[in-house]
């Protein structure tokens, strides 16, 4: 283990990126927003679902410089009293679960079709290509819309709000996954007839053995990159879904859910509401992409 | 050799890419001259600087390679310190580069035609028609059957020969005086090398332009070159005429080279070999850079690296042609 | 060769390649299927414990027969027998696969960059299960270090930490981990230099004699292929132009593509000689030239020649497909330098 962290601290991943003093900011801003979600539960101020707690005296706080701002509410509170910091803390954590989550099943199911379509190729690669093709077209906003209100119109109500999480999770990643599988079946392409995939067929190693142990593991590095990449998207999406009305039920509201409540009062003076929802999610966006920029030229050799 | 004066002399160049472990040594002390019509074979094994010392000569190094010490002077004048415009000009112009793969030479979108006019009208002090006319002499003198059709063709439409030849005839266009070909017949055929080879040679001896010629394949230089460098690790082991380094070298490295090449005329049970392998530029061992692998190794290898001494016939950078022990 | 049974056999062996653009284009442009006739109907035999090489130009099918005999394509005619059974049919069965081994060209390309070199040498082992536990695997693994010159410690590191031919000798370790009998050697030695390709060269003969190898060995260049064959095909647009035990081939080489090959070679003893390049270039096997796919480039064509296609007939010690060889018409061109300087 310790051998392990000695490479790493000594490879040229390391290296480069303590080079780059905007990666090893976006890492900073990164860390802080998952650290602040992951833990939101341990060190909000205060529980914006404790509906006990919630004071309606304390709505429309603005934030504490201000001269109306109460000492504990940092960042003010909304219509319901609630305290718009913890609110972020517990939206970015909603945001940050459907995002990865939606990355995650956007990669696996990615990687496994376009390692099928690269390594099978034939009939198999053009059916699963034109199927990327086709979805490419559309947005992948309309995809996740189209696949929530199929959802809707085919379950009862309180049945969809329990699923609402999957739902959305599932709408986001069965629209991004084409993106996963055309650059997984372009390296599969050219792994496929490397002399070391020849070497394990001469031998007669099964199929999905030569792809598992020796396609996929040269053709992740870039997959690294574009899911790096696709986390921020996903986050978005989950937000345009959410501040549409159509994601995440109220009860568990994301970044998205808080930038949408909040935009109700932005014309009535209480801009915090709504604008600090907004940076939080930005920052975490912008970092997160930051990072997978600098990750895919980092992993890239002829920009080295 | 000796009546005309060198048109190319490299001294003691030095190449470093500088990297976050510290510096490597890619080129070091190398020094050579080509006078006109002269053709000198640079050989060695992959790594041991051939290319590099090509592209060092025609400016193209890549980044972040540079030329840390020593000069390189065309017809009297240095070009290694010259800016990439200047060099950009003298390349087309007066030294022409021939690479292994024609495909990164020729522009895909225009055709070859246009390619060779272009270069022409740049270069030379002559109109389109003219340059098209010499155009379609070029490539009936580099061996396109039906040159004259097959001017506005596109790259693509040549085979892979067919594309070497252009890019020969491109490189040949503007004559140069100077000619730097890396490996230009090793992505070939053997019998279509022979004819690229032909052509080449006949240039050197009817217009006197001099070639640098690397390669890795002996029999390519033996048939070719009149001069030969023998490369290692970055240095000039051996260099001399062409029969004394084949077939007489002085130097343990090209000894070695020369015997490991397998024979044509018979067949022989175990072929020579030079155990190990070239060491790596970020590990040259101290001394000699050959000393690991020399079979005729003594303690001074070790220690101090030998320059290049005269050797009898051919100049060897190696302690065994030392007579400074005995004079002294 | 007191065993009958050729190690490996093929007849009328062929293969193609459908080179077709996509149907729609092709609908568009008016244009049929193409098809590349890589090989097309090669016979020869291996026994057992030899060397057979073919040579040729690029595009001459060699690499294809290669992979034909392992498996990796299958046949599109004839057939490919190893020890006395159908390939298909003995590749279809663990113990018989085992026997068969592949070493290629490009030692970049050949080892998996993100094995450990152990694992790499092992995977052959582990895949037909021919050692029950690991201890007895790392053995197995560490003799066979030895066995190819590098050291048992190697095995722990990976790939790029080698040289070109380092990882050449690490592939025929790989090669050899399974206790083959056959070895398909696809251009072992031309993407190395020359001092290694010596090495290897001695190595792979060395373990030949030692373990009774029998090689298919595929090169296209001639002096390699004189050192290391017993018998050696020389191939041409998909097709064997001649087939003779190495000494024949370069004391009396007959077909004119076979003369015309070892007078374009350069050799170190002729400094200074001219080369006499073969005119022209090699065809296109899309669209090979009828009748002997030589003729437009030969100086012994006639009329036949442009008409009828050349088998394989015994012409002295060797086989060759030659009408001029035939009809006793080769006297006409020269024999090359090399095998007047070995008469």
């Amino acid at each position: 283990m310790a051998a392990a962290v000695k490479r790493f601290l000594d490879s040229d991943l390391w290296w480069s990126f303590r080079r780059s003093p905007v990666t090893v900011a976006s890492a900073i801003v990164a860390a802080i927003c998952i650290i602040g979600a992951v833990l939101a539960p341990l060190i909000a101020p205060h529980n914006p679902f404790d509906l006990a707690s919630l004071n309606l005296i304390d709505a429309f706080k603005p934030p504490i410089w201000t001269e109306e701002g109460a000492p504990e509410y940092l960042l003010g509170t909304d219509d319901q009293g609630r305290d718009v910091l913890s609110a972020i803390m517990y939206g970015a954590r909603v945001s940050l679960l459907v995002g990865l989550s939606a990355t995650i099943f956007a990669t696996l199911l990615g990687v496994t079709l376009g390692l099928i379509a690269g390594y099978v190729g034939g009939a198999v690669d053009s059916l699963l290509m034109r199927i990327c093709d086709i979805q490419l077209t559309l947005p992948s906003i309309l995809v996740a819309l189209l696949v929530d209100g199929v959802v809707r119109a085919a379950v009862p109500r309180e049945v969809h709000d329990q699923i609402a999480l999957f739902v959305v999770i599932f709408a986001i990643g069965i629209s991004e996954w084409p993106k996963f599988a055309r650059t997984v079946r372009g390296s599969t392409l050219v792994e496929r007839n490397k002399e070391y995939v020849q070497a394990a067929r001469v031998i007669g190693v099964p199929k999905v053995r030569i792809m598992a142990s020796h396609v996929l593991p040269n053709v992740i590095g870039p997959v690294l990159v574009v899911a790096t990449l696709n986390l921020g998207l996903a986050i978005l999406s989950e937000a345009t879904l959410s501040f549409l009305g159509v994601g995440v039920p109220p009860t568990q509201p994301s970044l998205g859910t808080l930038i949408r409540i909040g935009n109700d009062f932005l014309f009535s003076g209480e801009w915090w509401i709504t604008i600090f929802p907004g940076i939080a999610l930005i920052a975490m966006v912008l970092s997160v992409n930051l990072l997978g920029d600098w990750l895919r030229d980092a992993l890239n050799p002829k920009l080295r | 050799m000796s009546n005309t004066a060198p048109l190319l002399q490299v001294r003691n160049l030095r190449v470093e890419f500088p990297t976050r472990r510290g510096t490597l040594v890619a080129l070091d002390d190398v020094s050579f001259d080509i006078s006109p019509g002269e053709v000198l074979g640079v050989v060695g094994e992959s790594g041991a600087g051939k290319s590099m010392t090509g592209a060092a000569i025609i400016g193209l190094l890549e980044p972040p390679g540079r030329i840390a010490k020593g000069e390189i002077l065309f017809d009297g004048k240095r070009i290694d310190n010259l800016r990439y415009e200047q060099m950009r000009r003298i390349r087309g112009k007066d030294i022409g580069a021939i690479f292994q793969d024609p495909l990164t030479t020729l522009n895909p979108l225009y055709t070859v035609g246009r390619q060779l006019v272009e270069t022409m009208t740049t270069h030379l002090p002559i109109g389109p028609g003219e340059a098209r006319k010499r155009a379609i002499g070029w490539l009936e003198m580099v061996g396109i059957p039906a040159a004259a059709q097959r001017i506005d063709s596109y790259p693509h439409e040549f085979s892979g020969g067919m594309r070497q030849r252009v890019v020969i005839a491109l490189a040949l266009c503007a004559e140069p005086r100077l000619i730097v070909a890396d490996e230009p017949t090793t992505a070939l055929d053997v019998s279509i090398q022979a004819q690229v080879i032909a052509l080449l040679k006949t240039l050197a001896r009817e217009k006197g332009t001099a070639m640098m010629l690397v390669t890795h394949d002996m029999g390519v230089i033996a048939e070719t070159a009149d001069r030969v460098a023998v490369m290692y690790a970055g240095r000039v082991a051996e260099i001399g005429p062409v029969r004394e380094v084949v077939k007489h070298a002085n130097h343990p490295y090209s000894v070695g080279l020369m015997a490991s090449i397998p024979p044509l005329d018979r067949r022989v049970e175990r072929l020579a070999q030079i155990d190990g392998a070239m060491p790596r530029l970020s590990a040259i061992p101290q001394g000699c850079a050959y000393n690991p692998r020399c079979p005729q190794v003594f303690d001074k290898c070790r220690v101090l690296r030998p320059d290049l001494i005269n050797a009898g016939t051919t100049r060897a950078a190696c302690w065994l042609f030392d007579t400074e022990l005995a004079d002294g | 060769m007191a065993d009958a049974t050729p190690m490996f056999e093929a007849r009328d062996l062929a293969r193609h390649f459908d080179v077709s653009r996509p149907l729609l284009q092709r609908l568009v442009a008016r244009e049929g299927r193409r098809i590349l006739r890589a090989v097309d109907g090669v016979s020869f035999a291996i026994p057992k414990g030899t060397t057979l090489s073919l040579v040729g130009e690029s595009g001459c099918g060699k690499s294809t027969v290669a992979r034909l005999s392992v498996g990796l394509y299958g046949p599109s005619a004839g057939s490919v027998t190893f020890d006395g059974r159908d390939l298909a049919e003995a590749r279809a069965m663990a113990d018989q696969r085992r026997r068969m081994q592949m070493i290629f060209q490009d030692p970049y390309a050949s080892l998996n960059p993100r094995w450990r070199v152990a694992d790499i040498i092992a995977e052959p082992i582990r895949a037909f299960g021919l050692m029950k536990t690991r201890a007895e695997q790392e053995n197995r693994v560490a003799e066979l270090l030895t066995q190819v010159g590098l050291s048992p410690l190697d095995g722990q590191k990976f790939p790029h930490e080698f040289s070109g031919g380092q990882r050449q000798r690490i592939s025929i370790a790989r090669a050899l981990s399974s206790n083959p009998e056959f070895l398909v050697c696809d251009e072992p030695t031309s993407a190395l230099d020359v001092s290694v390709q010596a090495q290897i060269l001695n190595l792979m003969k060395e373990l030949q004699q030692r373990l009774g190898l029998t090689y298919l060995f595929i090169s296209h260049n001639l002096a390699v292929v004189r050192q290391v064959s017993d018998r050696i095909g020389v191939m041409y647009l998909g097709r064997l132009a001649e087939l003779a035990p190495a000494e024949a081939l370069f004391r009396t080489p007959r077909h004119p593509y076979t003369r015309a090959l070892m007078e374009a070679i350069p050799d170190l003893d002729m400094t200074g000689r001219e080369r006499i390049p073969v005119g022209g270039e090699v065809p296109s096997p899309i669209t090979p030239p009828p009748g002997c796919s030589f003729h437009p480039r030969c100086p012994l064509a006639n009329d036949r020649c442009k008409r009828e296609r050349p088998e394989l007939k015994v012409a002295g010690d060797a086989l060759v497909a030659c009408h001029a060889v035939e009809e006793g018409r080769d006297d006409a061109m020269p024999m090359p330098a090399i095998a007047r300087a070995a008469a």
